[in-house]
């Protein structure tokens, strides 16, 4: 149902956007963020709510495979785009390489903001361009990390990017 | 299993995103909850407004007149009330007044804002000198929240006769917790058999805190009141004591709708109302002979302890103990006091105390280094205790302890010498970039101070399950340090059994029992010790009753437990902690063995001050700790990193900023926090030495790498910069500046 205010402009909007490789329509209140939308309205609660102001980069999602902070994201904004959040990573249970990563090399501790520097690492990788040790260290200061002095976390990322890119120059032209 | 970098055990599920916090908690027809708190430092709360365009008649609401049990918080001390109530006296900018809940979270914001408190204002107290100064009285007749003496020998005649005096005054900030997941709590009360049962789900690292002062609230019994700990995303101590506040919170709102309350906080009202490090101010003075040995100490140490006592009287316990730090010395008197001013009370954070007294300390004996003539590693060198030396509380050390090795280890690491030979030479350059290299020497204490693991007397077990696998029945909560790994670990050793045998139970009081707070660096050390004795229990059960023969293979055990549980019904096993032979403690003389054990270590950091915009880079960093036995390298190693940056952070930026007792900066935008950009890479370098009273020789390791980083630091920044007034944290760029002006203007 749409609602309309005095001026007649509606609050609400059907927004229909892929999230996960599933398509989905929503109808939503225009003031909603798209954090709000992915953990309230579809229970994808692996995107977690730290400062609300886009500091901290615990609510990261991947929009159109570019990281961004979807707490400062208007839903209304997602709009035909393609979301992927933390649960769209692993298939059927499989650990992806990133992920394998930060497991393996101790990266996870409190795990509040893992979900997001898991997929900013995983835009890294996707972008198949390489980086330096203090690029990588920039590339992940947008997520704020309280518990691991972000050693851990800066060595699975250079893990990760290291084999995609040995498994890159492997695979056939 | 012991020594090897087990997976953590819930990594999986973290890295998966289906690892389920409090606000993850699928809870329908949730009312979402809200606190009206006072916003002015000192008054008398006269009336509660409603304003208009609200529909209060859909909103639940608590004040203070409808609390069912006592309107205290149990803690240390019981002064602390949930709510504050009409007539009643407001003694912080964050007292909560009023609660107030609605399915809609947008109109219980909107409502919150519509509520208007009449309060008659008084004058506040609002730092540690106005406390002192007692021209106000808030609190008892002096101020005083706790006042602790330490005495050993007598320093008085020895001032005279000494070869050198120096004295010094040094303060430290309060310093924010910044886990990433803000405090939250979700509770249910129902009716159930006739009588009301409350149930609490929350980001809380102490369940049986929680639990006892939801009894405490209500008037219930045991079995009336459950607490469960959810996935935790990060504590420091900053949810040790309060959940106790916001669980009540929670709960009374609960009781009040008859319907499930989420209470989570917002980013800016966790950084205004929740607890922090305690603001310190030591002054320092020693004597020493014409050789640098170190005579006598005195020392006085004040922490601000906000409204309530809370756990003020424990933290500057732990601070007071660690004030004469790692130096033998005949003639010691310390002098600590907790002081009550008009701000949000402090609590616990990592360390608990102890950054601040030995931030005092470790600047201090650079400065009497300097005084002296002397240089600071011999200066130390001279001075360390040794085995059968005794500290001021009249501990004997009864340990091989080598402080000098680990000096000089973590010395070689950094490249201690060198570096200051080169950076003498290239300072003298006109560039705006100044180096330095510095360094601290420190211990933590394991466990709790003093009596307090008799007090709890924690207990803790294993359980076999129908599966053949075996779980760990522990209160004891994974906030991030690796709990669920670490007890596993030493459960499968005693067991014999690979660690994939062994889980830990979902820490739920109904189901685990009080093995105490998760706090004090004690887990490990203290609750594994028990876990030890109850798997051993447990083994020798299944041994007892035929179920197992040994020797046996993990497969055979696997099959004897589900044996044992299938014809039993269940098997559990549990142990309790038990007060050494050779340990005692006096509460009012504080003489005695503080603690069980020792933590030791030194810390080096190199740096680099830009003079443009003194901007402080730490550009290379050494921690070298003895910690008994390394259960999980990877895990402690974690450990050490995430303490050093949160040490560097206290050190050079995280300022809390307060105006009218009330914190202004409370965003993660202007509260800085390290990035991965602002820290250099560690070096983390373990010596181990087993303490045979700890799980296979392991001592407590999660506090100690937050003492060690300021003075580290800020040791180094005088070696860049020169003798300046570098005498407190955080030295931000402000702060230095205005300290280099001080020289540059005479």
């Amino acid at each position: 149902m749409l609602t309309k205010n005095a001026a007649g402009v509606k609050a609400r909007k059907r927004l229909c956007m892929t999230v996960n490789g599933r398509a989905v329509e929503i109808e939503i209140d225009i003031r909603e963020s798209l954090l709000d939308v992915l953990r309230d309205r579809l229970q994808f609660t692996g995107v977690k709510q730290g400062c609300s102001v886009g500091e901290c980069g615990a609510c990261t999602v991947l929009i159109d495979g570019t990281p961004m902070n979807s707490c400062i994201y208007l839903a209304a904004w997602a709009h035909g785009k393609t979301i992927t959040t933390i649960e769209g990573l692993a298939q059927d249970g499989l650990l992806t390489p990133v992920q394998e990563a930060f497991v393996d090399e101790g990266a996870i501790q409190c795990g509040f903001c893992t979900p997001g520097v898991v997929l900013s690492t995983t835009a890294m990788v996707d972008s198949g361009k390489s980086f330096t040790h203090d690029e990588v260290r920039r590339e992940l200061s947008g997520h704020l990390c309280r518990c691991t002095g972000y050693q851990k976390i800066v060595d699975a990322a250079e893990r990760a990017l290291r084999e995609a890119a040995t498994a890159a120059d492997e695979s056939p032209v | 299993m012991i020594g090897a970098s087990s997976i953590r055990k819930e990594g999986r599920a973290k890295v998966l995103g289906t690892a389920i916090y409090t606000d993850d908690k699928f809870m329908p027809g949730a009312l979402h909850g809200l606190t009206v708190r006072s916003e002015v430092p000192r008054g008398i709360l006269r009336a509660i407004h409603f304003g208009e365009g609200i529909p209060w008649d859909e909103f639940t609401l608590v004040t203070a007149a409808d609390i069912p049990g006592t309107n205290l918080v149990a803690s240390v001390v019981d002064d602390q009330p949930f709510l504050i109530g009409i007539g009643e006296e407001i003694t912080h900018s964050q007292q909560a007044v009023l609660l107030l809940a609605h399915a809609d979270r947008h109109l219980a914001e909107k409502a919150r804002r519509a509520v208007r408190l009449e309060i008659e204002e008084l004058p506040a107290v609002l730092d540690i000198q106005s406390s002192l100064d007692l021209q106000t009285v808030i609190y008892g007749d002096n101020n005083l929240l706790k006042e602790i003496h330490i005495a050993k020998g007598d320093p008085d005649p020895v001032w005279a006769q000494a070869a050198h005096v120096v004295e010094g005054e040094y303060r430290t900030g309060a310093q924010e917790q910044m886990y990433i997941e803000p405090n939250a709590m979700l509770s249910v009360v129902e009716p159930r058999d006739g009588a009301l049962q409350v149930t609490v789900w929350g980001s809380l690292q102490c369940p049986y805190y929680v639990h006892g002062a939801l009894r405490q609230l209500f008037g219930l019994s045991e079995k009336q009141v459950r607490v469960v700990a959810m996935e935790m995303g990060g504590a420091f101590g900053g949810k040790e004591d309060y959940p106790s506040v916001n669980g009540g919170h929670a709960a009374l709102l609960a009781w009040k709708s008859g319907r499930p309350v989420r209470l989570i906080y917002d980013r800016e009202e966790d950084l205004a109302c929740t607890t922090k490090r305690h603001p310190s101010r030591t002054r320092l003075r020693t004597a020493f002979d014409a050789e640098g040995t170190l005579l006598a100490l005195e020392a006085d140490f004040i922490l601000d302890g906000g409204a309530y006592a809370t756990l003020s009287p424990v933290v500057l316990s732990r601070g007071a103990v660690h004030a004469a730090s790692v130096y033998r010395c005949p003639h010691v008197r310390i002098h600590a006091r907790a002081v009550a001013t008009n701000t949000p009370p402090p609590g616990a954070f990592r360390g608990f105390g102890a950054p601040q007294s030995l931030f005092a300390m470790e600047r201090h004996m650079d400065i009497c280094a300097r005084k002296l003539g002397l240089d600071a590693v011999e200066l130390r060198r001279k001075n360390f205790l040794r085995m059968g030396d005794t500290m001021a509380t009249g501990q004997v050390i009864r340990e091989d302890l080598d402080l000098a090795s680990i000096m000089d280890r973590a010395l070689a690491a950094i490249g201690y010498r060198d570096k200051r030979a080169a950076f003498a030479i290239t300072n003298q350059e006109d560039g705006p970039i100044k180096r330095g290299v510095g360094f601290s020497v420190f211990m933590h204490g394991c466990g709790f101070t003093g009596n307090g693991e008799s007090h709890v007397a924690s207990v803790a077990g294993v359980e076999g399950l129908a599966d053949g696998t075996v779980a760990v029945l522990a209160a004891s909560t994974e906030m991030g340090q690796g709990k669920n790994t670490v007890f596993a670990q030493i459960v499968a050793e005693t067991l014999q059994v690979p660690v994939e045998q062994v889980e830990t139970a979902e820490v739920d009081t109904d189901r685990v029992p009080n093995s105490g707070p998760t706090v004090a660096s004690r887990s490990t050390m203290m609750v594994g010790r028990i876990l030890e004795d109850a798997a051993s229990g447990f083994k020798q059960a299944l041994v007892q009753q035929g179920f197992l023969a040994e020797p046996y293979t993990p497969e055979s055990f696997r099959a004897a437990v589900a044996k044992a549980v299938a014809t039993l019904g269940s098997l559990r096993c549990y142990g309790q902690y038990h007060r050494p032979p050779n340990i005692s403690w006096n509460d009012v003389t504080y003489q005695g063995d503080a603690y069980p054990t020792y933590s030791w270590a030194c810390y080096a950091a190199e740096v680099a001050v830009d003079l443009d915009t003194f901007e402080v880079k730490v550009a290379d960093f050494a921690a070298v700790q003895e910690v008994g036995r390394v259960v999980n390298p990877t895990l402690a190693a974690g450990q050490i990193e995430g303490g050093v940056a949160q040490g560097i952070g206290w050190g050079l930026w995280e300022e809390v900023t307060m105006q009218r007792g009330r914190m202004v900066n409370n965003q993660m935008t202007n509260y800085i926090i390290p990035t991965a950009m602002d820290l250099p890479r560690m070096q983390v370098i373990f010596l181990e030495n087993a303490h045979v009273g700890g799980p296979g020789g392991a001592k407590g390791i999660g506090e100690l790498p937050m003492d060690g980083p300021a003075p580290a630091v800020v040791n180094a920044l005088e070696n860049a910069l020169g003798a300046l007034r570098l005498d407190e944290v955080p030295m931000t760029p402000d702060r230095l500046l205005d300290r280099c002006e001080e020289v540059s203007h005479g």
